[in-house]
């Protein structure tokens, strides 16, 4: 089994699945209820041109985030 | 444990006198004004939530039998742990929080087909209310192209309520619709999900409380006793009943106990629900074998492309401003003609006197400072309505967030302030684009340092006057202006900084934001949202421009002189000419007399009146041959009482200055008021600048005459 990861240490176009989530914190409260939760696989799209925020894939939809949020998830690479 | 399917389906209530009250409730970007558009045609009422500046959108729609139902369009929401006004508005209509307006006794649930998991969430939410509920799967027609196939029948079955497939944009799926909610009885949700269990007593305990202290019915009482706690750090809104201490007190307790032994019971409770939305879906949903990149994503590749992205970004904000500044420009030129064309004839046909003169100089020339804002309003609107429906404005959003994270804002403020070079008052009406609050007020009230096409008479007069032999030089002139826009932007952001440190401190601000599939905007909705965006402006600020320009115009005017008295000592002798001559102690300090005095204070209404005023009051001077001398060269003639000349090279720099940072404009302070709902705000913003305005200007002559200038 692989160490987790940042999300925000993916490289674009990398799908992982995540695995540990900051418990408190309205943004991370916000990002799981947007369907980001222990178990569910993502894709990093892409980063915005200037290199923030991300472009992610989850659950079928793409949603951004900033580097400050993603590091704080922690993912495991597939 | 709980069966709401125990409850009796709330049948019969509803007769032809008591027609249900229905709510549309969906995450944003799941067509939803689209389909109340569809519903309601133009029978909507736009309001605000009092004391919020959250839109309420009321509309009438027929059921089968020609009965009206009426609908409330509830903002755009993700989940009802509300984390923008928008979603506190829809949180608090849908428990019954707000007393002015009705809670809905019936509730349509729009989802995004494309998107059934996370549109889903909110629903479940949406079940626990223990309402009947309507669900729509809209975007049917894209579901074929993403390779889904979902089987609403089974979905029906499993949540035992109507579901509707439907595609809004064309008008499918409206008869089925109009069917259900014409429906006397609607049958209870099948909704048995197990709150995980370490929370269950805790649910049980606040439930109890919300129905003995703030007297809900059962089942509403559990859905917000399940809210509140997911709910803690969420929005609170005005206008909005408080929580009674005493389930304040019980919330509190839990909380503390879980948070020592370490329980994370928020997301567990966000869990549980996906669990019971992943079961749903795995019956539901289909997907036909491993998608490819969609047209989206192909898009997507080049619009946001390191490279290819910030031409389309550039292109596409070039097209934007340009419309403002130069399309609207014919139609805002043709009523300034028309407009003055009705004053000409009015005064053909009319004998002198001071009611012709209130007419023609206060009334339509305060009517034509109204009309003439429309044109600017009804292209923006065009283009941000375009950018909104078919995706890109969160593409715009997602690549400018990092150059706006430097101030504290997030990308979403970069369209309102780019617009506002042209004009503030579209800018600051773009700015309901912003969720977060306090963005969006720090976005008004930097907006109108932006320098807008208003300013451009002014800058041109100043920097004629700064080269008397009417020979100025191309790049000086150019250097000239671009250090003005340059000085306004400069001081725009430096202003949001400081407002995001000291003012309005939020949390770090988030980017969380959703890029919704790229969508073809339907021209219908493109165009009901104009129409209803020109029709407040006029409603809302129009009158109060109206007002004050006709109060302006009168303080210009009056006290009159004996008929025949030239213009400047009628100027000087108005009410205008001696508050010049009392602000002159003010303004000497910025090397402005009183005459220039006068200009400042006319110009309160509108920038660009200051040329005209200028004219006025320095105007008239003739050469040794008897000529009248441009204005340009008659600036050049005024004088200080001791004879140096006032129009130094210093003064013009300066005054050009003070018009990049005063606020000069009452029509923005009258959509500021609007926008913000407060007089509060719009007075602090004309207070910040104008104080600005004078310390920076005062700060330039003071040196510059320190430095032999």
């Amino acid at each position: 089994m692989a160490t987790p990861i940042k999300l925000s240490e993916l490289s674009i176009g990398a799908n992982a699945i995540v695995r540990e989530f900051p418990k408190s914190g309205p943004a991370f409260l916000r990002l799981r209820e947007m369907g980001l939760i222990a178990g569910t696989p993502v894709k990093l799209v892409r980063c915005a041109p200037l290199g923030d925020p991300l472009e992610i894939q989850v659950r079928g939809y793409h949603l951004t985030l900033r580097r400050s949020e993603a590091d704080h998830v922690l993912v495991e690479s597939t | 444990m709980l069966a709401p399917t125990a409850t009796k389906p709330v049948a019969a209530k509803f007769t032809a006198q008591h027609p249900p009250v229905y709510a549309l409730v969906g995450n944003p970007n799941c067509g939803k004004s689209t389909l109340f558009n569809a519903l309601t045609g133009l029978k909507q009422k736009v309001g605000n939530y009092p004391g919020v500046t959250v839109e309420r959108k009321m509309g009438t729609t027929y059921s089968q039998h020609g009965q009206p139902i009426q609908i409330i369009d509830l903002p755009g929401a993700y989940s009802l742990a509300a984390r923008s006004p928008d979603e506190a508005v829809t949180r608090d209509v849908l428990l019954g929080r707000r007393p002015d307006t009705p809670q809905p006794d019936r509730i349509i649930c729009i989802v995004d087909a494309t998107n059934l998991e996370r549109n889903l969430y909110l629903v479940h939410q949406i079940l626990d209310l223990g309402r009947p509920v309507i669900v729509v799967l809209n975007m049917m027609d894209l579901v074929a192209q993403s390779r889904l196939k979902i089987h609403a029948t089974r979905l029906e079955h499993m949540l035992g309520i109507p579901v509707i497939p439907c595609e809004a944009v064309n008008g499918k799926g409206l008869i089925e619709l109009r069917l259900a909610i014409s429906r006397a009885d609607l049958p209870m949700a099948r909704h048995d999900w197990d709150v995980p269990a370490l929370i269950a007593p805790a649910v049980a305990d606040l439930q109890a409380s919300l129905r003995e202290n703030e007297n809900r019915p059962p089942l509403i009482a559990r859905a917000e006793a399940l809210l509140l706690l997911t709910d803690q750090d969420s929005v609170r809104v005005a206008g909005s009943t408080p929580l009674s201490p005493r389930t304040q007190e019980i919330l509190h307790g839990w909380e503390q106990r879980w948070a020592a032994t370490g329980t994370d019971w928020a997301g567990d409770l966000v869990n549980s629900r996906y669990e019971v939305i992943g079961r749903l879906c795995a019956e539901v949903v289909q997907r036909a074998g491993a998608t490819g990149p969609s047209p989206s994503d192909r898009i997507d590749s080049v619009v946001t492309h390191p490279g290819w992205g910030w031409l389309v970004f550039g292109s596409v904000m070039t097209a934007l401003f340009l419309g403002i500044f130069t399309f609207a420009q014919y139609p805002m030129d043709w009523l300034d003609v028309h407009v003055s064309m009705l004053a000409d004839w009015l005064r053909g046909a009319m004998p002198p006197g001071d009611l012709r003169a209130l007419l023609t100089d206060g009334v339509i020339a305060g009517v034509g400072r109204v009309v003439v804002f429309l044109p600017q309003i009804l292209v923006l609107y065009f283009f941000i309505g375009l950018l909104e429906s078919s995706g890109y404005m969160a593409r715009a959003a997602f690549i400018m967030d990092r150059v706006m994270s430097r101030v504290g804002l997030n990308g979403r403020s970069f369209i309102p302030l780019l617009s506002s070079y042209a004009c503030a008052i579209p800018g600051i009406m773009a700015t309901r684009t912003i969720e977060d609050r306090k963005d969006r007020l720090i976005t008004i009230l930097v907006a109108p340092l932006m320098s807008c096409s208003a300013r451009l008479p002014v800058y041109l007069l100043m920097i004629a006057a700064l080269f008397p032999s009417g020979r100025v030089p191309v790049l000086t002139k150019v250097g000239l202006m671009m250090g003005m826009y340059a000085l306004g932007t400069a001081a725009a952001f430096g202003f949001a900084w400081l407002f995001k440190r000291t003012l309005l401190q939020g949390e770090t601000p988030v980017m969380i934001m959703e890029l919704p599939p790229y969508r073809w905007p339907s021209l219908k909705g493109l165009a009901l949202q104009m129409i209803e965006r020109a029709g407040l402006f006029l409603r809302r600020a129009g009158t109060i421009i109206l007002g004050v320009s006709i109060v302006l115009w009168f303080l210009t005017a009056y006290p009159k002189m004996p008929a025949g008295t030239p213009p400047v000592e009628q100027v000087a002798h108005s009410f205008a000419g001696r508050l010049g001559h009392t602000l002159e102690p003010v303004l000497r300090p910025l090397g402005f007399d009183w005459r220039i005095g006068v200009a400042i204070v006319s110009s309160f209404v509108a920038r660009e009146v200051f040329v005209s005023a200028t004219g006025v009051v320095f105007g008239g001077v003739t050469d040794t041959k008897g000529n009248i001398l441009p204005l340009r060269d008659a600036l050049q003639h005024a004088t200080w009482p001791d004879g140096r000349a006032l129009f130094t090279p210093l003064v013009c720099l300066n005054l050009m200055i003070y018009y990049v940072l005063a606020m000069q404009c009452l029509s923005t302070t009258a959509v500021v008021r609007r926008e913000t709902n407060s007089w509060g705000w719009a007075i602090f913003q004309q207070v910040y600048l104008s104080v600005t305005a004078w310390v920076v200007a005062c700060a330039v002559y003071q040196i510059g005459r320190a430095l032999g200038f």
